[in-house]
């Protein structure tokens, strides 16, 4: 049969934002694929060149909405690292805290979305309701639900409030009840089994070779996590495994968030029980010379700041890494044999967030 | 604290010349400056001898006298990054292509070449990626201006320099 390309996007209900994926299909089978992207770039790197430091972090919120605080942070510790700038014990660990309901509320994010993708109305309402009380715990801390402008350059905007840990603590016990219903209920339905189980496969080398990060890595069998290759804040100081599995397909990206999950839960406990007073700021330079990087486990991947200064109170240069720009280029190598009905079953499993792709 | 070390002496070892500065920046960090027609043999060498399998990041920056394409390169199974400031002059922005190294690098590369304007040679596909097709210019380069009176008041503006 006559090979053709199909335009799945830029508005279609699978493309989770504004981006184009272009199809080459013989019959239903997908021989090539190939991302647009770009529809949603604004420019950031250079809108960031002429603000100053601190005021980015507005910026750098917007990234993704889903995932604000993660980003903001990467930021901010590639300001630091610029500065060479010491952040107190405390910040360390109220970034960490943010950061892991940060990262729970993104995956809650994916799960309402990729459940209506296949099908499975109940996981949208369900996640959903359990994300809202993830963001009811962060706007607790930061008083706000999204765009919360709360890490700083040298730690955080404001101490956690009075009885924040007994608030997470009754939030956690509740979401680790809730978490096996969600599982079961994918996990039992036969038609998601069928959707997701050896669709989408990548192997571990190729998935490296692509620049694949994050939890589409880890479901390939590769134990790479930042936080404890690369680790930041007070990550070293809390014993923890990541979520790991080995099928490469994606069920195996839904199994391994869903366990991410439980060990970002793990996490906010353990950072709460070990939390030291004192304070939770410390003041940064206006201006900055010289060069910083930092890279950290963004709920999508890799996430990447290089920031430049060159004496005055803006940044030079400002480089965005996003996972997800590498990771939706390796989309084709997933696709490549599979059916044109697979297609929103994979990209749905590679959880894309357009804001950050585009910058 | 070995691994970066055991990097940085091999690279001292075979390009010791050849390199500009070399130097740790921190734990599991190291750095080095070289002139762009140093770029493959480095990255050859580290991928082929060294196990560096990831791309984390390619871009550029425009230092107004001269470019320089920066590279950030990973080894995951020794845990170690490397990042590469590879030199070009200013009116000449060409430099060789890693994507025959690493499919990773592609999207990084045509990024780059979208919003810098640095040429990469063997490159398989180099074409705009975030702007459109038919855009003129540059955006990221130094002289490529910016609305910043309406967009922001700088402090130095209001002290009148």
């Amino acid at each position: 049969m006559a090979e053709m390309w199909i335009n799945m996007g830029p508005q279609h209900p699978m493309t989770h934002g504004l981006w184009n994926l272009r199809i080459k299909v013989d019959g239903e089978t997908i021989v090539d694929a190939e991302p647009e992207i770009g529809y949603l770039h604004r420019g950031y790197e250079k809108i960031m060149e002429v603000r100053e430091f601190q005021k980015n972090v507005v910026l750098t919120d917007r990234l993704c909405y889903v995932s604000s605080i993660t980003w903001s942070h990467a930021y901010c510790l590639a300001c630091e690292e610029m500065m060479g700038l010491d952040v107190p014990e405390r910040a360390k660990y109220l970034r960490v805290i943010t950061n892991e309901l940060q990262r729970v509320a993104s995956h809650l994010m994916w799960l309402a979305a990729y459940g209506p993708d296949l099908g499975l109305l109940t996981a949208l309402l369900w996640a959903l309701r359990e994300r809202e009380l993830f963001l009811d715990l962060i706007q607790l801390i930061s008083g706000a639900r999204m765009n919360q402008n709360y890490p700083r350059i040298g730690g955080v905007r404001n101490d956690a409030p009075p009885d924040f840990g007994k608030y997470c603590r009754k939030v956690i016990a509740h979401f680790r009840k809730k978490l096996e219903d969600h599982e079961k209920v994918f996990e039992q339905s036969k038609l998601f089994q069928m959707r997701t189980v050896g669709v989408g496969r990548i192997s571990r080398e190729d998935a490296i070779d692509w620049g694949v990060t994050g939890p589409n890595l880890r479901a390939c069998g590769a134990r790479i996590d930042l936080r404890k290759l690369d680790p930041y804040d007070a990550y070293p100081e809390i014993d923890f495994e990541p979520a790991v599995a080995h099928e490469g397909d994606s069920y195996a990206r839904y199994k391994v968030r869903m366990d991410e999950m439980r060990t970002s839960c793990d996490l906010i406990e353990a950072a709460l029980d070990k939390l030291p007073a004192g304070p939770y700021r410390s003041k940064p330079p206006r201006r900055a010379e010289g060069e910083g990087f930092r890279r950290t486990e963004d709920s999508r991947g890799e996430a990447l700041f290089y920031v430049i200064g060159d004496g005055d109170d803006r940044p030079y240069r400002v480089k965005i890494r996003s996972p997800v720009y590498s990771n939706i280029f390796a989309a084709p190598l997933m696709m490549r044999g599979n059916k044109v009905a697979d297609v929103v079953a994979i990209m749905g499993s590679i959880d894309v967030c357009v804001g950050e792709m585009d910058k | 604290m070995a691994a970066e070390g055991e990097v940085l002496a091999s690279l001292k070892d075979r390009f010791g010349g050849a390199l500009r500065d070399l130097g740790l920046v921190r734990d599991r960090v190291v750095k080095a400056v070289i002139d762009r027609k140093d770029l493959v043999p480095v990255c050859k060498f580290l991928k082929d001898q060294l196990g560096f399998d990831h791309v984390s990041c390619i871009t550029a920056v425009d230092w107004r006298d001269h470019f320089e394409s920066v590279y950030h390169l990973t080894s995951w199974s020794r845990n170690v990054m490397v990042q590469i400031n590879a030199w070009i002059p200013h009116d000449d922005p060409r430099i060789d292509s890693i994507t025959p190294l690493w499919n990773g690098a592609n999207v990084h590369e045509r990024e780059a070449y979208d919003l810098m304007g640095i040429v990469y040679d063997g490159h398989p596909n180099l074409t705009r990626i975030l702007l459109p097709k038919d855009f003129a210019f540059h955006p990221l380069r130094k002289d490529f201006p910016q609305e910043v009176d309406r967009q922001y008041i700088s402090r130095r503006k209001i002290g009148g320099g």
